[in-house]
């Protein structure tokens, strides 16, 4: 019986044998889609190799790679996590490139009565909570902050903010009516378009521009293959899926 | 100590207090029922009573958005009727903890009381106490320390709540941040000293909770 038991776990224990070519991509949820889908061509067009994914808040998966997670590719949606990686000498400056560029929205529940269309209308008692990105760990939180402060809401608005671990979590919140108003990505929004709607765009000139880098993590065990797929994103294959999905070309 | 830290303390310790009174207050006679009553539907309080302890917390976590949510079962009418929803308010961190603790008290309270000698029992009835007097003045007494181990145990499920908790409550700083989820971010965001204060201070805690459950649990047999 215990050798039985001893054999099974041996057996289970060894099943997660890696595939022949296996690459991590570790993903700023918002381009959760965007990544998949040219992943899925990735693979087509390379037979025997396997992409997994990470998806999490930007500055989640850069404290994931300084802690030495065996991740392939970083893609975040903001500079400064990638900025602080390239400090510590953990990423391939040379494979480094910027290839999107994304807007904020803030997105109520499709159903919602309130009238939110312009920033002060946040004030209105009504608006009793408003969900925004951590600004610690995720670079849509911290564009919105940005943007609150220039416009003079942030130190009035503490009340009612909820802080969301990503932005999909964000848009999840608004969707399920738990909050009345959040701050997202225009591109976000359309993935749940059924279920939210736009309430007002802040201007683009309130928050500095959401630029999405790219680049190869140093401890990569596939830096070839890694390399590829960064490219594939500033190509015209990548850009044009891109595009489709809402996202916009980098300045 | 950052503030954050102090109060994710103070919050955490608060909310523990308060959910193990709530367990107290419904687990006890719950733990009573179950052990001595023989009634339709049983089976099915005891099943959704233990459920929280074997379910992953993020079920449980789920349903309970279902259930108290600005959208949901009950919280749905609540909000339309006071405009006022429990998500993302200490409260509802309290409920998430005391869903979770639950199933502890119950499981060992119910064994304690079980474990009561029935003729005890059955004499305070001969003499003429009605059944909930015989229940507080001997079988209870009796079975206190079995019972008095279940809320300690309670209490530090309470303390370590983090996956319902995060969903029904949010992280949200100074409100809704108990440790473990301060932990959780400290981590997330690189402050390793904050996370080391609240690790030590959580595992110091749970060591003076366990010794004293297994005093309790010692003298209970």
């Amino acid at each position: 019986m215990f050798r039985a038991l001893v054999v099974v776990t041996i057996v289970l224990a060894s099943g997660g044998a890696i595939a022949a070519q296996e690459m991590t991509l570790s993903v700023a949820i918002s381009m959760k889609e965007a990544t998949e889908e040219l992943g899925r061509a990735f693979m087509q067009s390379r037979p025997g190799v396997t992409l997994r994914y990470n998806f999490g808040s930007s500055g989640e998966l850069q404290k994931q790679i300084e802690a030495g997670a065996p991740v392939d590719v970083f893609i975040s949606a903001a500079q400064r996590q990638m900025d602080e990686l390239q400090q510590k000498g953990l990423i391939v400056l040379a494979t480094r490139r910027n290839f999107s560029r994304n807007v904020l929205t803030v997105v109520k529940s499709a159903d919602s009565t309130l009238d939110v269309s312009k920033p002060a209308d946040l004030l209105d008692p009504r608006v009793r909570r408003i969900v925004i990105g951590n600004p610690r760990t995720v670079p849509v939180g911290q564009y919105s902050e940005e943007c609150l402060r220039t416009l003079g809401l942030w130190e009035r608005l503490q009340p009612k903010l909820v802080l969301a671990e990503n932005v999909r979590q964000a848009l999840d919140y608004v969707s399920r009516g738990e909050v009345d108003a959040g701050f997202v990505y225009t591109t976000d929004a359309a993935v749940r378009a059924t279920r939210v709607k736009e309430a007002f765009r802040p201007g683009e000139d309130t928050y500095r521009p959401v630029v999405y880098p790219a680049a190869v993590v140093k401890d990569s065990r596939q830096p070839a293959l890694a390399r590829a797929f960064v490219e594939l994103l500033v190509s015209a294959d990548g850009r044009a899926v891109l595009t489709r999905l809402g996202f916009q070309p980098p300045p | 100590m950052t503030p954050d830290t102090l109060s994710a303390l103070a919050l955490s310790i608060r909310v523990a207090l308060v959910a193990t009174l709530l367990n107290a207050v419904v687990g006890i006679p719950l733990a009573y029922v179950l052990a001595r009553r023989r009634f339709r539907g049983r089976g099915l309080v005891d099943l959704l009573v233990t459920l929280p302890l074997v379910l992953p917390p993020t079920v449980t976590g789920y349903y309970l958005i279902v259930l108290l949510g600005r959208r949901g079962w009950l919280g749905g009418p609540l909000y339309t009727l006071t405009g006022w929803s429990i998500t993302f308010t200490w409260y509802a961190a309290v409920v998430a903890a005391t869903v979770m603790a639950l199933p502890l008290l119950v499981r060992t309270a119910r064994a304690a009381i079980e474990s009561v000698d029935r003729d005890l029992e059955r004499a305070a009835f001969t003499l003429g106490r009605p059944e909930w007097r015989t229940a507080i003045e001997v079988t209870l007494p009796l079975a206190r320390n079995g019972i008095l181990a279940g809320l300690v145990l309670a209490f530090a499920r309470a303390l370590g709540e983090f996956g319902a908790t995060l969903m029904l409550a949010g992280n949200i700083p100074g409100r809704t941040t108990t440790v473990p989820l301060a932990i959780y971010t400290a981590v997330q965001t690189g402050e390793s000293g904050d996370a080391l204060v609240l690790v030590a201070a959580l595992t110091a805690l749970s060591c003076v909770v366990l010794v004293a459950a297994g005093r309790l649990g010692a003298r209970a047999t």
